[in-house]
């Protein structure tokens, strides 16, 4: 295809949609999905079929619309109204010219002047919901691909990470690292292959954003890692996908067949002489595969466990070459950067945190689903408006973050900017993106025992301080569930804490202490109330 | 080849490029405590105990791993590595079950020494006691997992100077396990050339040779140094 072609094929469809009276859109998201999008989906499809409205109304299914608890949801284009948790039945009203018939849905529209939509601001997420995510030319028609376009026949590699680096984009993933800056490292090592991966393992418990993208809007990921190839000159890429989201494995496979039969992917793109081939790779559920040397050891067919850093894998990684690893809404950022410009982006968020982040936001909330926020936004921001707050009878008593290598969040701190800096310096982390609400029932030394199981059952076993200390850390931690434990337990526990932080081989091992630290930090009455009065510690 | 200066606890000493801290403070006379590096195979830096502090270096690294620099000033025996160290021994005593007494190892064993060279005279976490076999099934050895800490030597030493890759590790975090080929009693191994590596290299009393009882199993690792030099250097010399 050349640049002409993808205009002439987002123009065509841009001419097919708006002849169209409506275009219903099923949120076939996981979460919808399991409240039964997929129903309504089938009875609005059939009943166009009966009543002969082919060409005038469409429907299709749709990436996530954010509101997953009251799913499923459902999209109107030609007034943009949301509805929640309709049925089938409910659903074919949607279809008819009388406005009489779809004002008796009234009751399950949603506002969108509701803080949890004005308050948003959605990057990532700006396509997910308003396209059929298994159609290449619903992406086109949105502009997709023209910042692929732009890059290969504008663009050097070096202006390219120029502008990311501009831009300020930071790694989604986790430890926040600069991206432009780790794409000039690729770019600079010597040798002719090299290789682009995409970290789709999202393993931390909660998080559903990388999911969301995928499912939602897999072309945009295709694109983000596209333009990084050019940039790093690489030619193949790999998405690790872990293997239990089967539905974002099915929209990547075909996403790759139709950009491929597009030649959006493959050899000379846009007919000029850069070439870039992407293959899937399944995990098999280890959460420490997402950690960037194990994901890599498992790609290559190995046992999946971290080896020591350096050598980053920049300089050496896939079968020993130079790989570059981003996370999903990394490379999702990309392709708006370079359409919309550096100085865009880097005018949204804080000094140091740019742009937006995606959360999934869970727990003891009135709202929960999928939020995106500029960086810097305040904790209270997310929790209280666009969360909508504790519900009723319950009592707000912290925040977590980060997942099992974050820490909790007292309601003193919930005027915390949500930015990477501000979140480290209160003993959390920013994380992936899972939110977790916890309400005055929850026990915080219940949660940091919860945590620290995960990362029991998950720690590779290859290192010693992470393999025998998470477990004697759970064991101590059920000792204070049980008001069995005794101080020198609470004092081996902190302990323990600072060798896994400051030995581990890994960010499992090095990361697991910090939901019993950041705890302990602010909640230290709890673990101090379920002492026992039994003197003695472990022997 | 180049040679790098630097300091290991207070003492200038040299290396070549490329050379890790862990081999040139032992060349030097400088011992950092370790489990599972063995000289002659390749390193994993998985045992922890080599950590040394790096003047500048915001966090410790394994000196099997890390090569030795220009001007690096390098501490091996500070409070804080000495602390860390004990408890990662309190820890694996703790894992499984170290009955020394009982041991065909006793007396010579490296996870004995440096519990002792430590000052482990006590163990302050919980023992875990975990129902573990013993595979008697080989012809020649036998492999005790109460014994087992999970270095991996077995496994590398097998793979790398054998060639024959019996061993590798399954399972993850504490249910980890030495298995040969895919799960199979050792006797019944297909690949294993019972040329007896894995044993000699074993830090610990897991892997032994039958016959031998408390006390009496001696290892001899030599044969590493052999192979190498004659793989690196073509000369057959012991
Ligand atoms: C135990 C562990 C699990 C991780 N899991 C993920 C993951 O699921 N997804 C991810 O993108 N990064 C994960 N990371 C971070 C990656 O190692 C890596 O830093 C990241 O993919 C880099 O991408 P970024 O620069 O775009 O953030 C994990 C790290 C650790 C230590
Ligand atoms: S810290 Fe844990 S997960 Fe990481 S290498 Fe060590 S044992 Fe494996």
């Amino acid at each position: 295809m050349t640049v002409e072609e993808l205009y002439e094929m987002r123009d065509r469809e841009r001419e097919r949609l708006a002849r169209l009276r409506e275009r219903i859109y099923c949120c076939s998201a996981a979460g919808c999905l399991s409240c039964g999008s997929e129903s309504v989906r089938r009875a609005l499809a059939a009943e166009i079929e009966a009543r002969g409205l082919k060409g005038q109304v469409e429907v299709c299914g749709s990436g996530c619309m954010g509101l997953c608890s009251r799913g499923p949801l459902v999209r109107t284009q030609s007034d943009g109204a949301i509805y929640a948790q309709l049925t089938p039945d409910e659903a074919l009203w949607l279809l008819s010219e009388d406005p009489a018939e779809r004002r008796r849905l009234e009751a399950k529209r949603l506002d969108l002047n509701d803080p949890f939509f004005t308050r948003q601001l959605k990057i990532v997420l700006a396509n997910s919901g308003y396209i059929d995510p298994e159609s290449v030319h619903d992406y086109v028609a949105m502009g997709g691909y023209q910042a692929l376009a732009k890059v290969l026949t504008e663009m050097t590699p070096e202006e390219v990470i120029e502008e990311i680096k501009a831009s300020g984009l930071r790694g989604r993933g986790g430890a926040g690292y600069p991206t432009g800056l780790k794409w000039e490292l690729v770019r600079r090592q010597p040798g002719d292959i090299k290789y682009v991966i995409c970290n789709a393992d999202e393993g931390d418990p909660g998080a559903f954003m990388d999911r969301s993208v995928l499912e939602g809007d897999p072309h945009r990921v295709l694109e983000g890692m596209a333009i990084a190839a050019y940039a790093v000159g690489a030619q193949q890429g790999y998405i690790y996908v872990r293997g239990e989201y089967g539905l974002a494995i099915q929209r990547l496979q075909l996403a790759i067949r139709q950009a491929e039969r597009e030649r959006l992917l493959g050899n000379r793109i846009f007919e000029t002489t850069f070439g870039f081939r992407v293959d899937l790779r399944i995990g098999a559920g280890a959460f420490v595969c997402g950690e960037e040397t194990a994901l890599i050891a498992s790609i290559e067919g190995k046992r999946g466990t971290p080896r020591q850093r350096p050598p980053y894998p920049p300089e050496r990684g896939l079968w020993g070459k130079p790989t570059l690893i981003n996370n999903v809404e990394t490379f999702a950022n990309v392709p708006p950067i370079i359409m919309n410009g550096a100085r865009w982006f880097a005018s949204i968020g804080t000094e140091t945190s740019k742009g937006t982040k995606v959360f999934a936001l869970a727990g003891a909330v009135r709202n929960t689903g999928l939020v995106e926020v500029p960086m810097g936004t305040p904790l209270r921001t997310i929790l209280f408006e666009i969360g909508g707050g504790v519900p009723e009878g319950r009592q707000f008593k912290a925040a977590q973050t980060g997942g099992p290598s974050g820490g909790c969040i007292p309601a003193e701190l919930l005027d915390v900017p949500v930015d990477y800096e501000s979140l480290a310096a209160i003993g959390s982390i920013m994380g992936s993106g899972g939110l977790i609400v916890l309400d005055d029932s929850s026990s915080m030394v219940d949660v940091a025992r919860f945590f620290m199981e995960f990362c029991m059952d998950e720690s590779c076993g290859k290192c010693i301080p992470c393999r025998a200390g998470t477990v004697q850390m759970h064991e101590i931690l059920c000792r204070f569930s049980r008001r069995e434990a005794t101080r020198q337990d609470l004092e081996l526990l902190e302990e323990l804490c600072v060798l896994l932080k400051e030995t581990s081989l890994c960010g499992l091992g090095q990361t697991a202490p910090n939901p019993v630290m950041s705890t302990l930090r602010y909640f230290r009455h709890e673990y101090e109330a379920r002492l026992t009065d039994r003197e003695g510690g472990a022997q | 080849m180049s040679i790098k200066t630097l300091t290991i606890d207070g003492r200038m000493v040299t290396g070549a490029a490329g050379e890790s801290i862990f081999d040139v403070a032992w060349n030097n006379g400088i011992r950092i405590p370790r489990l599972c590096h063995v000289g002659g195979i390749s390193d994993v830096g998985a045992c922890r105990l080599c950590l040394v502090e790096i003047e500048g270096w915001p966090k410790l690294a394994a000196a099997c791993l890390t090569p030795v620099e220009e001007g690096m000033v390098v501490r091996t025996q500070t409070e804080r590595l000495r602390r860390h160290r004990k408890l990662i021994v309190e820890l694996l005593l703790a894992e499984r079950n170290h009955v020394c007494s009982v041991c065909v190892q006793n007396g010579h064993c490296e996870l004995q020494d440096l519990a002792a060279e430590l000052g482990v005279d006590h163990v302050r976490v919980y023992y875990r006691f975990p129902r573990l076999g013993v595979d008697m099934s080989h012809e020649r050895f036998g492999l005790d997992h109460n014994r087992c800490i999970l270095c991996t030597r077995c496994v590398r030493v097998c793979d790398e100077v054998e060639g024959a890759h019996t061993w590798d590790v399954a399972g993850r975090g504490v249910n980890c396990m030495i298995v040969a080929d895919m799960g199979e009693p050792w006797g019944n191994s297909e690949t294993c050339t019972s040329c007896g590596k894995c044993v000699q290299v074993c830090p610990t009393g897991a892997l032994f040779e039958k016959g031998k009882t408390v006390g009496e199993m001696y290892k001899d690792r030599r044969f590493l140094k052999y192979i190498v030099t004659a793989r690196e250097k073509r000369q057959w010399i012991r």
